[in-house]
């Protein structure tokens, strides 16, 4: 960020009528439209140059038709959309669990205010009440100025699930949420953020658009630089038929910092158990922006995981730290395109445990394989070798409440480090609050949003920070890994952040490896004598 | 604006059922006509509504998870929380209908010099509870009306609600109750903005339906005692197929009855149908264990993909450059 905007946190008494559906787009608080060259890229509907700061969005003349008939097609096929719609009772409750409102004090951040904004349509054009009541039933028209609205506040919800669990019958704002996305992208209202890494990750095989002869070199670049810090050769084979298993992680954690760091600590690990693996050019992707844009966009590139493992013919699937790819792989991908079949029961290697909990699915989480391992004594670590670390533990929304993966990366954490604070109790676990950037929204020109967003989250670092001294969040999220820094940085200056196997790859003491002299990131590790 | 509409809509209501006496045919309305084609709407309607969404399928298996996952044999888990089986799925609906769980988690935020802070909010979880419970005993003990002889836990019911012993005829508990719960509901969602800017006027509508129905019912008892036997007479008519039009019932019952029957109506189409949410939410009432046992979605369609081939077909070239192994099976090249 060149210059730091200045955000008042401030939570108002909201003013007007919600209902009156006119929004600004102001800079620093909406993503970039798609450019029609990833609509094309994908065959998806209306690709055209625009901006939603323009007055026309060169919507198809028969938009409403179009989204009425989505509407409807979708109450038909989700339990889930037509009784979110039918059963709020607007008590509330969620009202303030939300990052977005509480950064933002926007009050249709509200995540029931939200709901409104597509229940006021589907009052007015499928219930009896809404159609003879009108706007006495809370219904509402559809207009071009809803659907901008849907635009603006749509893209301001990351998934994130928090106000479900306060909710008495868990409406799920992720689930309306992504179905009025998949409304809009009927209409090609859509963001480039999202459709131009879908795009890339179907065509090319990965977010980045990293083409298989550079993931290579990039793979290389990882092994040179482990035998500088190892002294050891280890090697991370690429579309090698015959592997045991497949490992699949988001393309971040091989182009990007931190998380470049995670992916050495993977690597080290593989090597010192003597995994016989081997990682995909072709599905080289973990993460899927397609459960941002829509269910077929999701299952067009999930489909590529099984297609790979079957092709490779390896017995199981091994996935990295990330969390919206987590919430695909383990609430979709089976049901979407299973089932795996043609894979085996996952055992790992070294302990023979069986993991029974991916016993349809066949993919195992790393944090789930790692914790068994240090439970079982496989593997030695030694934790001094993070000492100059204060960590505190983000869980990432899915893995979280979408999954329970609470324990096991806190098992290993523990093992790996030796200063560990957890943030307090309403801001962890299944409370967890969202990093503000998810769901495709952590692009450079939503910033002012994003800060807002991450802002509850930030909060709880400053706590711990101020607290124990917290110098780093550690996490399992590609997005957190990308986006954490920034939040940081702007609010609590001075925390880093690492995904939890790169504590391990530090701490991990390997077979024939040299004298460590560096952490991961290449910075002089702390002097033996002091662990003495 | 919108509560004074909502309760402009009901007085109207009530005085209708007042005046009811007065004009020809209105008694035969309130206490026959109006109660038949109260208990067909609801009972209709309720089941159009659950059939609506019991029907429409469940595609993904989408859990909200609030607790460890069954994963590692040696790692504790959450098994209501985060429910591994059917039946845990089971125990954690029924523990969400009877104890409003996901209410009691209910905080509060706010921020000051710049800090979120949180602090508890258990009022409106207990508003609630005190309200359906309320509602339920209520609606229990009413069954000495329409059924004879009184069912065998009714007369308890009474002396346990009753057990104060204030007043003659003793002062129950459960209407204390509820309509102290109902004016909390009622007063929250006009002094808390943030529910004053959403509150639609059929959320202030349903609460001062129920609070009519509240205060002409305990009218009835403790202040213009009405003669039981008589209201028994009709309920027992009715509910036998055989109505007996009551000669000159009071006012405050006609007023009950054209209440109660408006909400009766009124439920199916409304929010108060919300009961659905806690037993059928796919949050809620599955198991989380999308990986061990597949979940099958009836409407799950084939997509476009990009199959290795045609990826590889791309790459092959510079694949062999960089010593990747390819397939180099049928596209020419």
């Amino acid at each position: 960020m060149a210059d730091k905007p200045a955000i008042d946190i401030e939570l108002k008494a909201p003013k007007g009528d919600w209902r009156d559906a006119r929004v600004e787009f102001r800079k620093g608080t909406f993503s970039n439209a798609s450019p029609p060259k990833d609509l094309v890229h994908l065959g998806l509907p209306n690709p055209r140059k625009w901006q939603p700061t323009d007055l026309d969005w060169q919507l198809p003349p028969d938009w409403k038709r179009i989204l009425l008939e989505g509407m409807k097609d979708r109450l038909a096929r989700y339990r889930s959309f037509r009784l979110f719609m039918d059963v709020c009772v607007r008590c509330g409750a969620c009202a303030d669990k939300c990052h977005f409102y509480l950064g933002s004090g926007d009050p249709k951040n509200m995540p029931f205010a939200r709901a409104e904004l597509i229940r006021s349509v589907y009052r007015r054009y499928f219930t009896l009440s809404g159609r003879l009541f009108g706007s006495l039933a809370g219904a509402r028209e559809l207009t071009e100025d809803v659907v901008k609205e849907w635009f603006y506040y749509f893209y301001q919800c990351t998934e994130c699930r928090r106000c479900s669990i306060y909710c008495p019958f868990g409406i799920d704002t992720a689930e309306i949420t992504m179905i009025v996305r998949e409304l809009l992208s009927l209409i090609g209202v859509s963001t480039h953020w999202i459709t131009e890494p879908a795009g890339n990750c179907y065509r090319v095989g990965n977010h980045l658009g990293i083409a298989p002869h550079a993931f290579k070199d990039s793979l290389e670049f990882a092994r040179d630089e482990l035998r500088d810090i190892t002294g050891l050769d280890i090697e991370i084979p690429i579309n090698r038929k015959g592997a045991e298993v497949l490992f699949v992680m988001p393309s971040a954690d091989y182009f990007a910092t931190p998380h470049y760091y995670t992916l050495l600590g993977y690597m080290m690990l593989f090597h010192e158990i003597g995994l016989d693996f081997t990682v995909s050019a072709y599905a080289s992707e973990g993460g899927n922006f397609g459960l941002f844009h829509s269910n077929d966009l999701m299952k067009r590139l999930n489909a590529k995981i099984y297609a790979e493992a079957k092709r490779l013919g390896v017995k199981w699937i091994l996935g990295g730290e990330c969390g919206h790819m987590w919430r695909v792989l383990h609430q979709y991908m089976d049901t979407m395109n299973g089932p795996a079949d043609f894979l085996e029961m996952p055992v790992s290697p070294v302990t023979g445990t069986r993991f029974e909990n991916a016993a349809s699915t066949k993919m195992v989480h790393v944090c789930e394989f790692t914790a068994d391992l240090l439970y079982h004594g496989k593997i030695k670590l030694d934790p001094s070798r993070n000492d100059e670390y204060v960590v505190t533990y983000h869980d990432s929304c899915n893995p979280a409440r979408g999954m329970g993966l609470l324990e096991e990366p806190r098992y290993v954490l523990r093992r790996a480090c030796n200063h560990f604070h957890e943030m307090p109790a309403k801001t962890i676990r299944e409370y967890t609050f969202c990093c503000g950037s998810g769901a495709g929204l952590g692009n450079d020109e939503n910033m002012e949003m994003r800060l807002r967003g991450g802002f509850p989250r930030a909060n709880a670092v400053r706590h711990v920070r101020e607290e124990h001294g917290v110098n780093l969040l550690a996490c399992i999220c590609a997005i957190d890994k990308a986006t954490l820094p920034t939040l940081m940085d702007y609010w609590v200056p001075g925390v880093q952040v690492a995904g939890v196997h790169e504590l391990l790859g530090n701490a991990l003491v390997m077979t024939g490896e040299k004298q460590r002299a560096t952490n991961l990131r290449g910075e002089p590790l702390a002097k033996e004598e002091v662990h003495a | 604006m919108k509560a004074l509409l909502a309760a402009a809509a009901v007085i109207a209501l009530a005085l209708a059922g007042a005046s009811a006496g007065a004009i020809p045919g209105g008694t035969v309305a309130v206490t026959v006509v109006l109660p038949y084609v109260a208990f067909l709407t609801l009972a209709a309607g309720i089941a159009w509504r659950v059939w609506q969404w019991a029907a429409s399928p469940v595609p993904y298996r989408i859990p909200t998870t609030c607790g460890q996952q069954r994963s590692l044999a040696w790692i504790r888990t959450a098994p209501i929380d985060n429910p591994d089986t059917g039946i845990m799925a089971a125990i954690r609906v029924a523990i969400e209908a009877l104890t409003f769980r996901s209410l009691l988690r209910n905080s509060r935020s706010h921020v000051s010099a710049g800090r979120l802070e949180f602090s508890e909010a258990r009022l409106l979880w207990l508003a609630s509870l005190a309200l359906h419970w309320s509602l339920l005993v209520i609606l229990l003990r009413h069954l000495r009306f329409v059924l004879q002889p009184t069912p065998f836990f009714v007369p308890p019911l009474d002396a346990l609600d009753g057990f104060l012993r204030i007043g003659a005829p003793p002062l129950l508990i459960t209407d204390v109750l509820l309509v102290a719960a109902l004016l909390y509901l009622l007063g929250r969602r006009l002094a808390n903005p943030l529910l004053r800017y959403m509150s639609l006027l059929t959320d202030y509508f349903a609460l001062l339906l129920l609070l009519g129905i509240a205060l002409s019912g305990m009218a009835m008892r403790y202040a213009a005692p009405v003669d039981l036997v008589s209201v028994k007479q009709l309920a027992l008519a009715l509910a036998a197929f055989h109505p007996v039009v009551p000669l000159a019932p009071s006012a405050l019952l006609l007023v009950h009855l054209l209440l109660v029957s408006t909400l009766a109506i009124y439920l199916p189409f409304s929010k108060l149908a919300h009961f659905g949410g806690v037993f059928l939410s796919p949050t809620r009432n599955l198991a989380n264990n999308s990986r061990r046992v597949r979940h099958i979605n009836p409407w799950n369609r084939p997509v476009p993909t990009h199959t290795y081939a045609e990826w590889e077909a791309e790459y092959a070239d510079k694949m062999k450059l960089a010593g990747l192994p390819v397939d180099g099976t049928d596209h020419g090249g």
